[in-house]
């Protein structure tokens, strides 16, 4: 009895094992159904927005079974930093890319002069691109949202 | 203070709504907005770009300015919550 009480008593908060169990389950799903939408945006209205949020809402449910220090064991803050930056950068980045290359600003058919494809080809890649970029960005900024506001900012301990 | 502030919210919002009297109907084929663009994108949106859904092809192509600014906008409110908020170690 007493060992019971200690156990009990050395638990964080909230921590509950039927929910860490189905959480520890459901995430891949999650993060797979996550990149099926992002990749999918050609064939129905979803993207990179969508798909983002939901592979950010992954480490929201994480941290909310566990704790913020999982989370950030798993998808650390530099991580998070990098994430967020790249995704950004690559739709910035393709956009200048394609300026350089001699056309327009985000003008996806001029990237065949760097593999040829054909432009319409191009443009359907420009976008998958473009979508990858916006799902990494969303990604982190949600998780890096929650963390924050979540923590009030200290990142020690959340809800 | 308070009614001058109510005053000005009801005038405000009454100019709006006299306003919308002029919009033509929801979904009127000929109304500008679907005699120029629309036609254009449902005629050749798959052809030039070989995206299936139209609404990919235009919010990914056509108006990819719009959804990059979109995205700088999440971008920037999530960095303006760190930069104010965090303070952690690492």
């Amino acid at each position: 009895m007493k060992t019971l009480q200690e156990r009990a008593r050395q638990r964080s908060v909230g921590e509950n094992l039927i929910i860490q169990t189905s959480v520890r389950m459901m995430i891949p799903f999650i993060q797979l159904f996550g990149l099926y939408v992002i990749v999918h945006g050609h064939y129905s209205p979803v993207g990179g927005f969508q798909g983002g949020v939901l592979l950010g809402s992954s480490i929201v449910l994480m941290a909310l079974a566990y704790d913020l220090k999982t989370t950030t064991d798993y998808f650390s803050e530099r991580a998070n930093i990098i994430t967020s930056n790249a995704g950004a950068l690559i739709f910035t980045g393709v956009g200048l890319l394609c300026a350089f290359l001699g056309g327009l600003f985000l003008d996806y058919a001029v990237l065949d002069r760097l593999i040829p494809l054909g432009p319409a080809e191009w443009r359907s890649m420009g976008i998958f691109l473009v979508e990858v970029g916006v799902g990494l960005a969303v990604m982190s900024i949600m998780a890096s949202l929650f963390w924050d506001l979540g923590s009030g900012g200290s990142m020690d301990e959340g809800l | 203070m308070k009614a001058l502030a109510l005053l000005a919210t009801v005038v405000t919002g009454s100019i709006l709504l006299y306003g919308t009297q002029d919009f033509p109907a929801w979904g009127d084929p000929t109304s500008p907005a679907s005699t120029h663009l629309s036609e254009y994108y449902i005629e050749n949106a798959v052809e030039e770009t070989h995206a299936p859904n139209l609404v990919t092809a235009v919010l990914g192509d056509y108006r990819s300015y719009d959804t990059m600014f979109e995205m700088i906008v999440i971008y920037c409110a999530g960095m303006a919550v760190m930069g104010v908020l965090r303070r952690s170690k690492e």
